[in-house]
């Protein structure tokens, strides 16, 4: 196959028209539909378990879609093996040859393709991660970080058109997981590939991609820039995985048409028509924790504002830049508010009594409604909620 | 670095001492049945390999000397049964390896997802071992003998002729040898395949290597610890076997094997010293191959 003999000039685009998945028991991925344009770097964000390492796969060619077509730069490449495919993987788990050097392992993507000139090319994709005097070692000589960044110069060297990358950097420290973070969106700017990130951690999916897909239960959930994810989310799942979220749910009693009013438990809360998808009947609305202001006295209604109050500080948390807070507030329940520690506004002690705004332009309305109990699903760590979400799907898995 | 590894043994003088002296009482009933049973029979084979006949003596009796001749002489007799030996014993493991690599492969990697299946197989593999090789070995004998139905049945569809043996012929013998010591091939691959990371194989494949190469490139190099020790479970037994050469099981007059050589020097013929020098010589020659085989596939760092 020539196109693989030879380099790509640059990233090509990946198209997936209507891909299910189907293992024995259990669908992965249910009539998925995607478009990633070349060039850029493309996140699909979500809990263990949601289909998207088994997307990769499929797009690497390591498994066959039950229906559906698999486009790469305008070819259609459904049908053909892993090795004939013009894409490159970073395993999670590296997957180095334990039996080559590490100038090996990277020259033999090159070596397949019966490149002329591998080892020089292999050296300077090594120079590339800065691990060049390392060419002679063994992978099991080499610490995590390094072995990443070598898993990361095989694929690179081969200046696939497309760039897979199965939560690469799951295994580092934070400290190395922020430079490998900025390393890879450098040499993604610089070779101008077309990168398909697979993650379940947000922050790392929001700061380094250019587009977001969040994917839940084997389908996309909602896909966009990160700010765009960030400060507009359409459903609850959304909104309650990529950052945290207070979310009311209430029936629509009123409005005008530049904004609707929610009666959420006795309280109304107005949201702009333009941030809400659905305008009739009980919907759910809400807004970032940080965007909500903490005040000591009733500050009064005040045009422009949704406030809530009195509420009572039932938990305080000090993480340095801010602090968080949780209120509880009678009829809107407990919300969370983020403040920042700049050294003037409002301190709250535990138990005292406050009140909460936020600009109306801050709310969005969603197109679902909590089921029940995941009102406190909104939990700080991401990998709780996949774990949840694992033991959810497991469970789901037994019944059938 | 002279300095740093004499610092290093200086620094804690009395704790490891007290501790080999332990290892050392530990070790104490392996070593003095090595010494027993494996290096004083050695120092008498290598003493008696080198007696030369009692002169006024009847036959079978020998006296201690340094008669190195016996070597020449056993050599110049017995070389085409010591190239035969090699030659086998090399067939047999060939033909074993070639037979017993996809089935661990089988067993190990492509079985993983039904465990059941998978101890099934390799109870099969194992099952043999059930019965003594000898009385299996006798059973192949009856089944491979001209009246058999097999060899009835070949020769009347004209392809074997009609006074075609198969027993007695060398192919009796290296058929006998392959499969006495597949089940010493399987499972040593076995064992290096079930570890085998098929994660690697998916890497081989997303950097453009065909499934050929991948095999070629990937899964052969990571099982090299189960070639080489399957090799040298099969090909050392083999080369002193002396069973399937022999013209009681499979082998005839022309088949014979060291071993059948050394059996006859020591039991029929009486002539110990040849006998000792042969198995020296058997010994020695394995050594040099299996050193030489197993630097050269540069396992080390595998094993």
């Amino acid at each position: 196959m020539a196109s693989v003999r030879e380099f790509s000039e640059r990233g090509a685009d990946l198209e997936l028209s209507g891909i299910q998945k189907r293992f024995p028991g259990f669908t992965a991925i249910e009539d998925l539909d995607l478009v990633i344009p070349a060039g850029s770097f493309f996140a699909l964000l979500g809990p263990s378990g949601c289909g998207k390492t088994t997307t990769l796969r499929l797009v690497a060619g390591l498994e066959e879609p039950t229906k559906g077509r698999i486009l790469i730069g305008g070819r259609d490449v459904t049908g053909t093996k892993a090795h004939e495919r013009p894409v490159n993987t970073v395993f999670q788990s590296y997957a180095l040859f334990p039996h080559m050097t590490i100038l090996e392992n990277v020259a033999f993507g090159l070596k397949r393709r019966r490149m002329a000139d591998a080892m020089p090319r292999a050296h300077e994709a090594l120079k590339l991660v800065e691990l060049d005097h390392l060419a002679q070692r063994r992978p099991q000589q080499l610490s995590g970080g390094q072995q990443q960044r070598v898993a990361l110069a095989r694929a690179i060297v081969n200046r696939p058109a497309l760039l897979l990358l199965d939560e690469p950097l799951g295994a580092l420290d934070l400290k190395l997981r922020r430079q490998m973070q900025l390393e890879l969106k450098g040499i993604q700017e610089e070779v101008g590939l077309t990168f398909l990130h697979v993650t379940h951690d947000q922050e790392e999916a929001m700061t380094m991609a250019d587009t977001v897909a969040v994917m839940n239960k084997g389908a996309i959930e909602q896909m966009g820039a990160p700010e765009e994810l960030y400060e507009l989310p359409r459903t609850v799942f959304v909104a309650n995985f990529l950052g945290q979220s207070n979310l009311f749910t209430g029936p629509v009693t009123g409005g005008t048409d530049a904004a609707l009013t929610v009666d959420a438990g006795g309280h109304a809360m107005t949201v702009p028509t333009s941030r809400a998808v659905r305008h009739r009947g009980t919907i759910t609305v809400g807004v970032r924790p940080e965007k909500v202001v903490l005040h000591i006295t009733d500050p009064g209604e005040t045009a422009g504002r949704n406030t809530l109050g009195p509420g009572r500080v039932v938990d305080v948390s000090f993480s340095g830049v801010s602090t968080q807070y949780l209120v509880d507030v009678p009829g809107a329940g407990t919300l969370m508010v983020f403040a920042q520690n700049v050294g003037h506004g409002p301190v709250a002690a535990l138990g005292s009594e406050v009140w909460l705004s936020w600009d109306i332009a801050h709310g969005f309305g969603l197109a679902d409604e909590p089921a029940e109990g995941d009102r406190f699903l909104a939990d700080d760590s991401t990998t709780s909620i996949a774990t949840q979400h694992r033991e959810g799907l497991v469970a789901e898995l037994g019944e059938s | 670095m002279a300095f740093a590894a004499f610092a290093t043994a200086e620094a804690q003088p009395q704790a490891p001492k007290k501790r080999s002296r332990i290892a050392l009482l530990l070790l104490l009933p392996g070593i003095a049945y090595l010494v027993l049973f494996f290096l004083t029979p050695l120092i008498s084979l290598m003493l008696t390999s080198l007696q030369a006949p009692n002169e006024f003596g009847d036959i079978g009796v020998y006296d201690y000397a340094f008669n190195w001749q016996n070597y020449v002489a056993v050599m110049e007799q017995y070389w085409p049964h010591i190239l035969r030996s090699f030659g086998y014993a090399l067939a047999a493991t060939v033909f074993a390896l070639l037979f017993s690599y996809p089935l661990a492969y089988f067993i190990g990697v492509k079985a993983r997802r039904w465990p059941l299946l998978q101890s099934l197989m390799l109870v099969l593999v194992i099952a043999p071992f059930f019965i003594s090789f000898l009385l299996r070995t006798l059973a192949w004998k009856q089944i491979l003998s001209d009246e058999s139905f097999i060899i009835t049945s070949l020769k009347a569809l004209s392809l074997l002729g009609p006074d075609a043996h198969f027993t007695g012929t060398p192919f009796a013998v290296i058929f006998g040898l392959t499969y006495n010591f597949i089940p010493f091939m399987t499972l040593p691959l076995y064992t290096t395949l079930e570890r085998l990371d098929v994660r690697y194989l998916e890497a081989g494949a997303d950097l453009y290597a065909s499934p050929f190469h991948v095999f070629r490139k990937v899964t052969i190099p990571l099982s090299m610890p189960g070639i080489v020790a399957g090799t040298l479970l099969t090909f050392i037994p083999a080369a002193g076997d002396y069973v399937n050469a022999s013209r009681d099981f499979l082998g005839g007059p022309d088949t014979q094997m060291m071993g059948n050589v050394i059996e006859a020097n020591f039991l029929v013929l009486l002539n110990y010293p040849a006998a000792a020098a042969l198995s020296i010589i058997l010994m020695a020659a394995i050594l040099v191959l299996v050193g030489v085989y197993v630097k050269r596939s540069g396992t080390e760092d595998l094993l």
